[in-house]
């Protein structure tokens, strides 16, 4: 009997691939529903014997079955953006059914846990921190520093929380690992536990994931025997995108407002209900089972670069003809990654603009696309790669709304603790529309006679709103708690320093707001 | 006790074991009764013993709670950043206006299907690749 692969994930169902999927069984095949290989343009995407078709909808079966599909792409792990990735994260993806224990088994599942239990818990914080390994949610703090604060941390209760609130617009691999291979986080969240001596884990998981909830459910019910007496449980959220920073997530774990904790204390000594814990993103977690196997930690460490070390699940989204999920170990160009293998824009036209690191990350011109993967030199630079979501926008895109929107977001997303960032996100949206407008008229509070300091002859211009703009994000960026209020500066004065002309008719008014963007 | 009560008392059993129990329960009224309104505050609050303060705060955090059911068929259309590269501003107004009253059109930031937008939720069930056409049956679907 003929054996049919077809993703069950997210993307290809929205695509699909149910309805392919019963196609193809009711002509007699044996189908399995496997994880994604994250070549989204091509989902949904059909494997028989090792050769894709894709993009595939009902009308392709026969020709597929016939062997006449013109949607052939060869053999799929030879496509040109499967063979030039380094998959560790991603290493069954595509390849296994993601509840099946039986395939997770076969590709060397649990020997990182079998082998973190017999090392013991320092030697596992050795290994991790040997791995070189960074927190893949934004920041990059050293993993192992983190577990080995945690272990040493006094205390009978500690907790493993995995941070699987991908609320980023432009990601999506935390997404595809739990969908794809739910029982590798679960794995890495036990090693995890054996190392600082936690055996409560909690996975806080957004509401606008549906399957990943149903699968990591699932998951967990299946190999309860396996990673215990380590216990998991999955916490859906409710929708607020702040709770992807850590203190907020905890603090909507306990059942509060979702507002962000001033740190110190740092959760790993003061987390979830006062113990400490580990707190670490979906694919942080996911990388742990493979730095554990036998020389995992040094075959991990080697795939770096600079002081970026280990692989990066780069997500490719937003106008890009190739999208979808490329794993590469950093040091790669921008160039390189939206042109060379994203193909380009999706709609053909010039790109204009790229956002990395989600709705936080700073916009990218093409004149700095030579610019390399890796945390410091993006820093350097002013920007952030994030979570890795790369978001490409063609020449279509006005830069002022999208600053707008940015700011915008931050009103709407805001959990009000801090004041730069409840307040100047509303003041922010305020004055884009203001420069929009290109300036305004005098208000009758400026004409009262009591205000000694301000202009009576003249309106504001577009120049003066740009400098507040200006002094307004360097409010926010400094003085806000967390990375919402402090980075939504980032999209906003990126747009404006690279774009003018998208501001105002005379792109002269931004450079004498902004003396350094002349030089 | 009426029938909300009861079913009240249930989620709150349901989930009074937990460590941190008011976001499960939150998520299960709201699934079940369609919003969250100030007479399951207070039946949560007596049921968890906090104060209907300290319930309607974290009840008015999270986007995901409504004061009110709403009755209609709502479609969720995220137009965060990478659905926006990809055209949904360009389609949102066929969608508000296929919608009319009796569908409810809500924002939404990132259902993660960003290299495949616009993408669009009706309950678990999700769209990509939505263009005017596509949007508009999509909602005179729901």
């Amino acid at each position: 009997m003929t054996i049919v692969r077809i993703s069950d994930d997210a993307l290809a169902r929205a695509g699909g691939a149910d309805k392919l999927a019963a196609a193809f069984e009711k002509k007699g095949c044996e189908v399995h529903r496997t994880s994604s290989w994250g070549m989204h343009w091509l989902e949904p995407l059909v494997e028989i014997d090792g050769e894709g078709f894709g993009p595939a909808t009902l009308d392709d079966v026969d020709a597929i079955l016939d062997g006449k599909s013109d949607k052939s792409i060869g053999t799929i792990e030879d496509h040109p953006f499967i063979a030039t990735q380094t998959r560790i994260t991603f290493k069954r993806a595509g390849k296994t059914r993601p509840l099946s224990l039986e395939d997770y088994e076969a590709t060397g599942g649990w020997a990182g846990l079998k082998r973190a239990r017999q090392i013991g818990s320092e030697a596992i914080v050795e290994e991790v921190k040997h791995s070189g390994l960074r927190g893949r949610g934004g920041a990059g703090f050293p993993t192992g520093i983190k577990w080995d604060t945690v272990m040493k941390a006094p205390g009978p209760q500690k907790y493993i929380v995995c941070n699987a609130d991908e609320g980023d617009s432009g990601t999506f691999a935390d997404r595809m690992a739990m969908e794809g291979d739910p029982f590798a986080l679960i794995e890495g969240m036990a090693i995890a536990g054996e190392a600082v001596g936690a055996n409560q884990g909690y996975i806080y998981l957004r509401s606008e994931y549906p399957d990943a909830i149903r699968k990591l459910n699932a998951a967990l019910e299946l190999c309860e025997d396996i990673i215990t007496p380590f216990k998991c449980e999955v916490r859906v959220g409710a929708g607020a995108y702040v709770c992807g920073e850590e203190t907020s997530l905890l603090n909507s774990l306990e059942g509060k407002r979702g507002e962000v904790r001033a740190k110190p204390p740092l959760p790993a000594l003061e987390g979830f209900l006062g113990k400490p814990t580990v707190v670490n993103n979906v694919l942080s977690l996911q990388a742990v089972p493979h730095i554990l196997t036998e020389g995992g930690a040094e075959q991990y460490k080697n795939a770096g670069f600079g002081r970026s070390r280990g692989t990066m699940p780069i997500q490719l989204a937003g106008n890009i003809k190739h999208g979808g999920l490329y794993e590469v170990g950093f040091g790669i160009t921008l160039d390189d990654l939206v042109n060379k293998i994203g193909g380009g824009t999706a709609s053909g036209r010039p790109v204009k603009a790229v956002q990395v690191g989600g709705p936080l990350g700073a916009y990218i011109h093409p004149d700095q696309f030579d610019i390399e993967f890796d945390y410091e030199t993006y820093t350097a630079a002013e920007a952030l790669i994030g979570h890795g979501g790369v978001t490409v926008f063609d020449d279509s895109a006005d830069m002022l709304e999208m600053a707008r929107f940015a700011m915008e977001f931050c009103s709407v997303e805001s959990c009000g603790k801090c004041t730069p960032c409840r307040i100047g996100a509303v003041r922010g949206v305020e004055i884009l529309d203001r420069i929009k407008a290109g300036g305004r008229e005098r208000d009758v509070i400026e004409l009262a006679p009591q205000m000694h300091n301000t202009k009576k002859d003249s309106g504001r211009d577009a120049g003066d709103e740009i400098g507040l703009l200006t002094d307004l994000c360097e409010t926010m960026k400094f003085g806000s708690l967390c990375a919402l209020g402090g980075f939504t500066p980032y999209p906003v004065m990126s747009a404006l320093r690279q774009w003018p002309e998208d501001f105002t008719r005379n792109p002269e008014l931004v450079k004498q707001a902004l003396p350094e963007a002349a030089e | 006790m009426s029938e909300k009560s009861e079913l009240l008392g249930e989620i709150i059993a349901r989930h009074h074991h937990r460590e941190g129990p008011l976001l499960p329960i939150l998520n299960d009224v709201q699934a079940e009764l369609g919003c969250v309104d100030a007479e399951s505050e207070a039946l949560i609050a007596k049921g968890l013993n906090l104060s209907r303060a300290d319930v309607h705060g974290t009840v008015s955090f999270y986007h995901d709670y409504k004061i009110k059911a709403d009755p209609r068929p709502v479609v969720q259309v995220c137009r965060a950043e990478a659905c926006k590269a990809r055209g949904v501003e360009r389609i949102i107004d066929k969608a508000t206006a296929a919608a009319g009253e009796r569908v409810k059109i809500e924002t939404v930031y990132c259902l993660g299907l960003c290299s495949a937008g616009p993408a669009a939720r009706t309950g678990d069930d999700l769209h990509i690749r939505l263009d005017e056409a596509g949007i508009t049956k999509l909602v005179e679907n729901a």
